[in-house]
């Protein structure tokens, strides 16, 4: 048992954090967000050139072949900087597809696009009635010739509107709710009939409703088995969301520093609001939350690995409860102990606020994984 | 980065279970899994089957009859411990005024005592908190004064748990009124059955018995009772409350209370079916262990640094512990009181004996809810904790 990074590791936390200290300060985020797309490619390519887009993918695809602690410390720095370029997208959900999924035609055809930082992707997932239920698909996809064609609307899509392909989940056969019958599908996303409305979301992100229309692709375009894909599509939505508590860790790590920053200097009463004992054990209380929601991320990320998907899931799923209800808290009373301030656009605290808010209303919310925990016989069993 | 244990800390949890599978009485265990209180004999008779065994003292220098484990070792046999369940050694011998003995005792104390200790030839009980200084323990004001070879002490210590069992007390007592008040505190043993002390039991809102307050009126101790340097008591008092940083968080005896949790819901019906089929009950259970989930780890995040880094430096976690584990440990009661509903209100009057088979396994838990506000009292409350964490760990 060991929670230490090894020395690999801890290089690349210091040149991933290095790298974002330099690059990616408020202002700099601020300006990033005004450019085409509302990301920096700049940085996207500086991401590239540190070889941060291509560290989970073998190496014989051309990647760095590294694990699940790597994605981990990446999440970790990109929460605390606040990074609104599409890794977690890209890297983590296209690049999770392929790597579990992929043939080798199709590892060949995009991973070296998303490794040099060429080729950005999408998600659709998310239907209108669908809310968290992976599994819950009404878009179709229907046999035609030796290609598919495709049929339906995506909601918030992050990224979608600027990706170069989309990874579609689409039905193949069955009913709106069942279990079998699901595939995946990458679609370019100039294809004929595909249509995108773009907007950015509340955490400074962009996503895009997405219509298919009539939309035709080849029988290269599934990813593993058209008729039974739901494995694969929970295997990498779990490791989104395992990303996501390694980024929430980061971004509650970073708005509880500032907090403390904030009442150590903040004076009211001829004093520094934070010798009040009442202030002192709210931020007591939040380094707690913090705490247990990083030993759940640890623990999720070594969940990734579990050969049992239902031991993974439901560890994954413990995870984001923490980590769910830690967020919570903490934005919450950052926003509190910041009073006024903390309410502006200008301070960045609020900023952390409303990325911890949209991470745990994304891929399942805290009440919709606690009751999977708890259908699935709990944490203990 | 890897959390599982190695090969070797696996075989040695399979040799601790079998251990206890095969030497706990089990009629001990049974009734720890119904929260019942135990006798003096019969946790005697344990203690002394733990020390036969060599894991009496576990953590203690070889030397003394430690067992040189790593921190990872220590934290599986304590885990294994809890959850069995069985008893966890006499903290005030063990965990609390031993290491005081053999880090600041001269070498007659550490022959005098420590074998006795491991073996629980003396119980031992711990004289701090008195009626005026709880959180502000060095306010304290039970005084001992020279007089040639001799200490002359006055005053009362009050919460002293298991008295009633104790052979000897170590006292925190004044020994220079002038000085500050944390400088002019000294760090003295000595017997129970001094004259001059007296033992009056209190009783708890469970109804139980096991703290007390003591008096002390002109006991005369010898002077050669005093543990390391005149008015240092106050220095070996953090020493020994820092000692216990990981067992506070007691994760195994709350894993333990989830199983049975678990397992009464299936039995016990409402509205029809078992408890554990209403989704509100279980997803507040789940809820609890998904919190001690990441309690178990957040101590082995300590444990693991402990192991690594020395026990010099305290991971920033380790403050998390206790107010985490006794929030717990207190659901757990909670659940178990919503488990028995209106069965909760049979009040026994002699429940504590444990010996009346005719008693059925609900008589314990409205009591043992009761008991249990006292963890985040104990060991430094709940709000000391908290000024802790913004004072060492955030600097506030």
């Amino acid at each position: 048992m060991d929670f230490d990074l090894s020395e690999e590791q801890r290089l690349l936390k210091e040149s991933v954090d290095g790298l974002l200290a330099d690059a990616y300060d408020f202002d700099a985020r601020k300006k990033y967000m005004k450019e085409k797309g509302g990301w920096s490619k700049a940085l996207w390519d500086k991401l590239a050139e540190q070889g941060l887009l291509g560290l989970p993918f073998a190496e014989t695809d051309g990647g760095f072949g590294a694990g699940a602690v790597e994605t981990m410390i990446v999440m970790e720095a990109l929460g605390k900087a606040l990074v609104v370029e599409p890794y977690l997208a890209t890297v983590v959900v296209a690049g999770g597809f392929l790597r579990h999924g992929g043939s080798a035609e199709q590892k060949a055809k995009y991973i070296p696009g998303i490794i040099d930082g060429s080729k950005t992707f999408g998600f659709a997932q998310l239907e209108k009635n669908s809310r968290y239920d992976l599994f819950d698909v009404v878009t179709t996809a229907k046999k035609k010739g030796d290609g598919w064609v495709i049929d339906g609307e995506k909601f918030v899509v992050l990224n979608g509107e600027n990706a170069d392909t989309l990874v579609v989940t689409a039905r193949t056969k069955g009913g709106q709710r069942d279990k079998a019958g699901i595939g995946v599908f990458l679609v370019p996303s100039d294809a004929k009939g595909v249509t995108r409305k773009g907007y950015p979301t509340q955490d400074g992100l962009h996503a895009a409703d997405i219509t298919f229309t009539n939309v035709e692709v080849g029988a290269d375009a599934a990813i593993g088995d058209p008729e039974n894909g739901l494995p694969l599509i929970e295997r990498v939505a779990d490791e989104a969301r395992i990303a996501l508590c390694a980024e929430a860790v980061g971004a509650m790590d970073e708005s509880l520093k500032e907090t403390v920053e904030y009442i150590k200097t903040r004076k009211q009463f001829g004093v520094a609001i934070g010798s009040f004992q009442s202030l002192q054990h709210r931020a007591a209380d939040m380094f707690v939350a913090l705490e247990q929601a990083r030993s759940m991320s640890m623990f999720a990320t070594m969940a990734s690995d579990f050969t049992d998907a239902k031991e993974r899931s439901s560890a994954v799923a413990a995870a984001k409860v923490q980590v769910g209800k830690s967020l919570k808290f903490v934005g919450q009373q950052s926003i509190q102990l910041h009073g006024g301030i903390g309410m502006t656009m200008e301070a960045k605290i609020g900023h952390y606020f409303k990325r911890l808010t949209m991470i745990e209303n994304t891929l399942g919310d805290t009440d919709y994984h606690l009751r999977r925990v708890s259908e699935g016989g709990g944490l203990l069993a | 980065m890897d959390l599982a244990f190695t090969k070797e800390e696996i075989a040695f949890r399979e040799e601790v279970r079998e251990f206890f599978k095969n030497n706990v009485p089990p009629e001990i265990r049974r009734k720890l899994q119904e929260g019942r209180h135990l006798s003096k004999d019969e946790m005697v008779t344990w203690w002394r089957i733990l020390n036969k065994k060599g894991w009496g003292v576990t953590h203690w220098p070889k030397e003394y009859g430690g067992t040189g484990w790593t921190t990872v070792q220590h934290y599986i046999f304590n885990e294994e411990l809890q959850s069995y369940p069985a008893p966890q050694p006499l903290a005030f011998g063990v965990s609390m005024v031993g290491p005081v003995i053999y880090t600041f005792g001269n070498e007659k104390q550490k022959k005098e005592y420590l074998p006795r200790i491991a073996n629980v030839d003396d119980w031992w009980c711990q004289g701090f908190s008195e009626p005026g200084s709880g959180s502000d323990l060095a306010s304290l004001k039970t005084t001992a004064e020279r007089k040639g070879d001799k200490w002359i002490i006055n005053g009362q210590k009050t919460w002293t748990t298991l008295a009633q069992h104790a052979d000897m007390i170590f006292c925190l007592c004044r020994t220079d009124k002038n000085a500050k008040k944390q400088m002019g505190i000294s760090f003295i043993v000595f017997s129970m059955k001094s004259k001059g002390v007296t033992v009056r039991p209190i009783q708890t809102i469970d109804g139980g018995h096991e703290v007390n307050e003591v008096f002390f009126d002109d006991v005369e101790v010898p002077y050669e009772n005093l543990i390391g340097e005149e008015n240092k008591g106050w220095d070996y008092a953090k020493f020994l409350l820092g000692n216990e940083r990981t067992g506070i968080a007691r994760v195994g005896v709350s894993k333990e209370r989830l199983r049975r949790i678990r397992a009464l819901a299936s039995k016990v019906e409402s509205g029809g079916r078992p408890v554990i089929e209403d989704p509100a009950f279980r997803e507040k259970l789940t809820a609890c262990e998904i919190e001690l989930k990441a309690l178990e780890l957040t101590q082995l995040r300590v444990v693991a640094d402990e192991g690594k880094h020395g026990k010099g430096k305290p991971n920033p976690a380790s403050s998390v512990l206790k107010i985490k584990g006794s929030e717990i440990q207190q659901t757990t009661t909670e659940l178990l009181m919503e488990i028995i509903g209106p069965f909760a209100a049979p009040y026994d009057e002699h429940g504590d004996a444990g010996s009346n088979e005719s008693m059925d396994w609900t008589a314990q838990i409205a009591p043992s809810y009761f008991n249990n506000r006292k963890v985040s009292i104990y060991g430094g409350s709940n709000e000391i904790q908290r000024n802790i964490i913004s004072k060492a760990v955030l600097g506030l």
